[in-house]
């Protein structure tokens, strides 16, 4: 055991870093899947894209600063700006246009009406965006690396990934539980969860809720996915590899919880990124071997609470 | 159910004469076909109410088997039970334990395990080839080796035989008490349960019945394109086969064969005429017929036919 440490010690303290900045990204895109789902009763399968969506974004505009000749930090600015403009504009269109006409369908026709949007957007985004990889790390190159030590050796990280991505997913976190459960509109968003036809007959507008929540959604997907351009090359395709991911984790976490997907990101993303540099070929399959393990022992998921059967 | 059975006669001759008046669509109208059989297994499920979003698996198993075992047993005859032999197994064992569960969690452990099949077929690369897929080399039929045309012909053929058994086979089995429990499980699990039948044995019979025809229609694929990747598997795949479930209309047997066709031919010309935007395509003709059509295309052929009978 000493030794195996002394020999991969490096290689797992990098893992945990990996996988701490991706987990901070999954729960993100999971956190508002859950969010969307919790008040829509929709599974969006497209929620996936409005994070490539907000990745290729904040490229874009990040990209126009730097010809601008604005400084590297206003690199951070084309972050935020990408899932403002995505949670207000591209969120709201798909609400009303598409979503508000399927509530209260079979859940297989929502379900399905969300697949042909993740369609459509999947190649909107091929014809803006082409198909070329598109880098823009001027947000991550700004910050530089940290010499983190670790053991007797010394692990060189960026910055970035280190405090940003984790930073802001906890403030996410905080931010969300406390507007949740403090503030009146938060409470209102619960109530519709909770139960919808006695939220409205007490005089809640509803269909505001729904539009706010799934904007809200959306725009943070999009914020994962601006927080991620930086660290890795876009390519098409992240919609939908992004998507699976963040399914695992709300399914294993079950619905309807924030802290447990934290929690369950936090799982999920270390497992992943162990079995990058552990067993690279099982990199893809460990998060639905956890999901799978959990769902066997706990069916409504590990915070999931068991809804009564329908009688 | 007249109108059915004619409207079943008119379309495989429609076919045929399609297949034999464009010489290339017959191969777009057998990939239809061998989709439509494996699409048949999807609707069994939707009659319980339950979608899987990771149906493709089985496919993808069939399809491998054909490309694993054809270097050494290269009969069409013998690989299409194999495929669905092993697909059916793969079927039970997964079934033995997704049955338990219902609706948005049976739709994600599908689609789970699913990823776990693609993500083995792209990095078992000594075996798989990853991504760069598998070539099926020639077939013979009855230990005969054709030319290419006559082994075209010979595969639509075997393609439209099985759908039509097999839709023939799905037709009995929803008219069989069984294949009615399916719509109590949709409704009212619990008073199947009260009646002393087991929902879950209802369901795990569809999953295996829907197993093994996602296995043919894997096979069938893959001896007609003669090239297997891990992009079977994938869930965009699987979401296909809801998809066309949901455009042929899950009222009939005939609607998977239906929508399996209007789709291979959506796609094929909108492919041709925007080679960027096919998906799009896709999708925006799905968003119509679910806002205006739900019945798909059987939905509309049926009403269509009443209204004269009328």
């Amino acid at each position: 055991m000493m030794e195996w440490f002394s020999d991969n010690g490096l290689l797992l303290g990098l893992a945990l870093l990996d996988g701490l900045s991706y987990a901070a990204l999954v729960f993100m895109v999971a956190v508002g899947l859950n969010l969307v789902f919790g008040v829509l009763r929709i599974v969006n399968v497209a929620h996936g894209s409005l994070f490539a969506i907000g990745a290729y974004t904040a490229a874009s505009i990040g990209i126009f600063f730097a010809s601008l000749g604005l400084p590297a930090w206003a690199g951070y600015i084309a972050l935020v700006l990408s899932a403002l403009l995505v949670g207000a504009v591209l969120g709201p269109l798909i609400e009303r246009l598409l979503l508000r006409r399927i509530y209260g369908h079979e859940d297989v026709l929502q379900l399905l009406v969300t697949f042909a949007l993740f369609m459509i957007l999947e190649d909107v985004q091929k014809l803006i965006w082409g198909v070329q990889p598109i880098m823009q790390d001027a947000p991550m190159k700004f910050l530089g690396t940290v010499d983190i030590p670790f053991g007797e050796d010394v692990i060189p990280f960026t910055a970035y990934q280190l405090f940003v991505l984790p930073g802001v997913a906890v403030a996410t976190l905080a931010a969300l539980a406390w507007f949740l459960r403090r503030t009146l509109t938060g409470r209102v968003i619960v109530a519709v969860t909770t139960d919808k036809e006695a939220a409205t007959a007490m005089g809640i507008d509803a269909a505001k809720i729904m539009l706010l929540t799934f904007s809200f959604g959306a725009g943070l997907a999009a914020l994962g996915g601006a927080l991620a351009s930086p660290t890795t090359s876009l390519v098409p395709g992240v919609g939908a590899s992004t998507i699976v991911l963040s399914f695992a984790v709300v399914a294993t976490a079950g619905l309807g919880q924030i802290e447990g997907a934290a929690l369950t990101s936090l799982m999920i993303g270390l497992g992943r990124s162990i079995a990058v540099y552990f067993a690279p070929e099982f990199e893809v399959v460990v998060p639905y071997i956890i999901m799978v393990a959990v769902l066997l022992v706990r069916p409504q998921g590990l915070f999931g609470v068991l809804e009564t059967r329908r009688v | 159910m007249k109108r059915e059975t004619l409207l079943a006669i008119v379309g495989a001759l429609a076919l045929i004469l399609c297949a034999w008046a464009i010489p290339w669509l017959k191969f777009v109208l057998t990939v239809a076909l061998a989709k439509g059989i494996a699409v048949l297994g999807i609707l069994l499920l939707l009659r319980a109410g339950q979608v899987s979003f990771g149906h493709a698996m089985f496919l993808a198993v069939g399809a491998y088997t054909v490309a694993f075992v054809a270097p050494s047993v290269p009969e069409v005859l013998l690989l299409l039970p194999l495929a669905a032999l092993l697909a059916t197994a793969l079927g039970l064992v997964i079934g033995l334990f997704l049955v338990r569960y219902r609706d948005i969690f049976f739709g994600m452990l599908n689609l789970a395990l699913s990823m776990v099949i693609y993500s083995l077929l792209e990095k078992m690369y000594a075996i798989t080839h990853g991504t760069d897929g598998i070539r099926i080399a020639a077939l013979t039929f009855a230990g005969v080796s054709l030319e290419r045309e006559v082994q075209e012909w010979v595969m639509f053929g075997i393609a439209l035989t099985l759908a039509i058994g097999f839709g023939l086979l799905v037709r009995a089995y929803l008219g069989s008490p069984m294949g009615r429990a399916l719509a109590g499980i949709k409704t009212r699990e619990t008073r199947l349960e009260f009646m002393g039948v087991s929902a879950r044995l209802v369901l795990l019979f569809a999953y295996v019945l829907s197993a093994l025809m996602g296995g043919v229609g894997g096979a069938l694929v893959s001896m007609t394109t003669r090239h297997v990747t891990p992009q079977l598997a994938y869930w965009t795949s699987s979401g296909e086969l809801v998809f066309i479930a949901i455009l042929g209309g899950a009222g009939s047997a005939l609607g998977p064969f239906l929508g399996a066709t209007a789709f291979e031919l959506v796609r094929v010309y909108a492919a041709a005429a925007v080679a960027d935007a096919w998906q799009m395509i896709l999708g925006g003709v799905l968003l119509l017929v679910i806002l205006f059509a739900p019945g798909g295309v059987w939905g509309i052929l049926s009403s269509k036919l009443k209204g004269r009978g009328a």
